[in-house]
């Protein structure tokens, strides 16, 4: 079973790291539609796939609201039929010292994070069980197992994305469906190009590598986990971050 | 037009992939077809997808047999 005429939802797909996936899962033949938070965003999706000469279009869909993401795998299913690959890449920060921590950032960070893992996951299963056939890659972080001070929140976001990937895929392994995690170290992206100079440098002395990833570092991992050969790789997390954290 | 019995064995049939012959009114999902959790939530949805209908979850469980099947799809349909 090639992955030519199958259909790949990627969460967050306008910028960075969600940008390359929705390409180098594209250049695999899938049919990919990128999610956005704005129409400016799913346009710019659209038209980047289209200037690569690759099959796929964005949408608006905000994954911290359930009802948008029904309406939007509705949308897409009678578009393009049931989604078999799903990224859940989409992803927040809002960093601060517990101390100082709200309950908003809290609770901000853990619905888009980590709650619209569950409701994307679920949504796709029905489709995913009726086909025999399914792969579910969640984009999670070297923070998941490493810790990072001021993100309390987004650690326990992301670490919740893998404990959960683990229990997919137990629940789905004899259906033909995967469930991993992939986790980026420090990559080149808006995400962090917010650090100043002096955070930069610090980061960069922790990483074996010597450099940033790039955002196509992480796609080439998960279109491996996408790929027919990937079907006996499952519960898994995968590190992408130069030799900084070996889990 | 196929009866309810019919069609719910029909199902059943594929979605347990038992025979046809093996799949008596008395028998159960569990002891007798070899379902295992999965199974019955999948054959749920299945039923829901062929009679149109929605089984909430606190009746699902109630739905031991094929003959409990179809009662359930014969009284909500």
């Amino acid at each position: 079973m090639s992955l030519e005429g199958k259909t790949a939802l990627v969460t967050g797909a306008t910028r960075g790291i969600g940008k390359a996936i929705a390409r180098a899962l594209a250049e695999q033949g899938v049919e990919v539609v990128g999610t956005a938070t704005s129409a400016e965003g799913a346009e710019s999706i659209t038209a980047a796939l289209k200037e690569a000469g690759l099959n796929g279009y964005g949408i608006v869909m905000n994954v911290a609201d359930p009802d948008s993401i029904e309406a939007g795998l509705k949308a897409v299913t009678e578009k393009s039929g049931a989604p078999l690959i799903l990224v859940n890449n989409a992803g927040i920060t809002r960093d601060n010292l517990l101390m100082r921590l709200k309950d908003d950032d809290w609770t901000s960070v853990l619905e888009t994070n980590l709650s619209s893992v569950y409701r994307t996951s679920k949504a796709v299963l029905r489709g995913m069980a009726k086909a025999r056939w399914g792969r579910i890659i969640n984009i999670s972080s070297v923070v998941a197992g490493m810790g990072n001070p001021g993100q309390g929140n987004y650690c326990a976001a992301k670490a919740g994305v893998e404990g959960f990937t683990r229990s997919l895929a137990k629940e789905m392994s004899n259906r033909g469906i995967t469930a991993n995690c992939v986790a980026p170290g420090f990559i080149d992206t808006d995400m962090t190009r917010k650090l100043d100079d002096k955070q930069r440098e610090a980061m960069l002395e922790v990483i074996p590598a010597g450099r940033l990833g790039e955002p196509e570092e992480v796609a080439a991992v998960v279109a491996f986990l996408a790929s027919e050969p990937a079907a006996y790789v499952t519960g898994e997390t995968i590190h992408v971050n130069g030799g900084m954290y070996m889990g | 037009m196929s009866t309810v019995e019919e069609r719910v064995k029909k199902i059943v049939c594929e979605q347990l992939g038992v025979k046809e012959s093996e799949v008596q009114n008395s028998s159960s999902f569990v002891e007798d077809l070899g379902a295992d959790s999965l199974d019955t939530v999948e054959l749920v949805m299945a039923l829901e997808e062929e009679f149109e209908t929605e089984i909430p979850d606190e009746e699902a469980e109630k739905l031991a047999s094929v003959q409990d099947a179809i009662d359930y799809i014969v009284a909500h349909t």
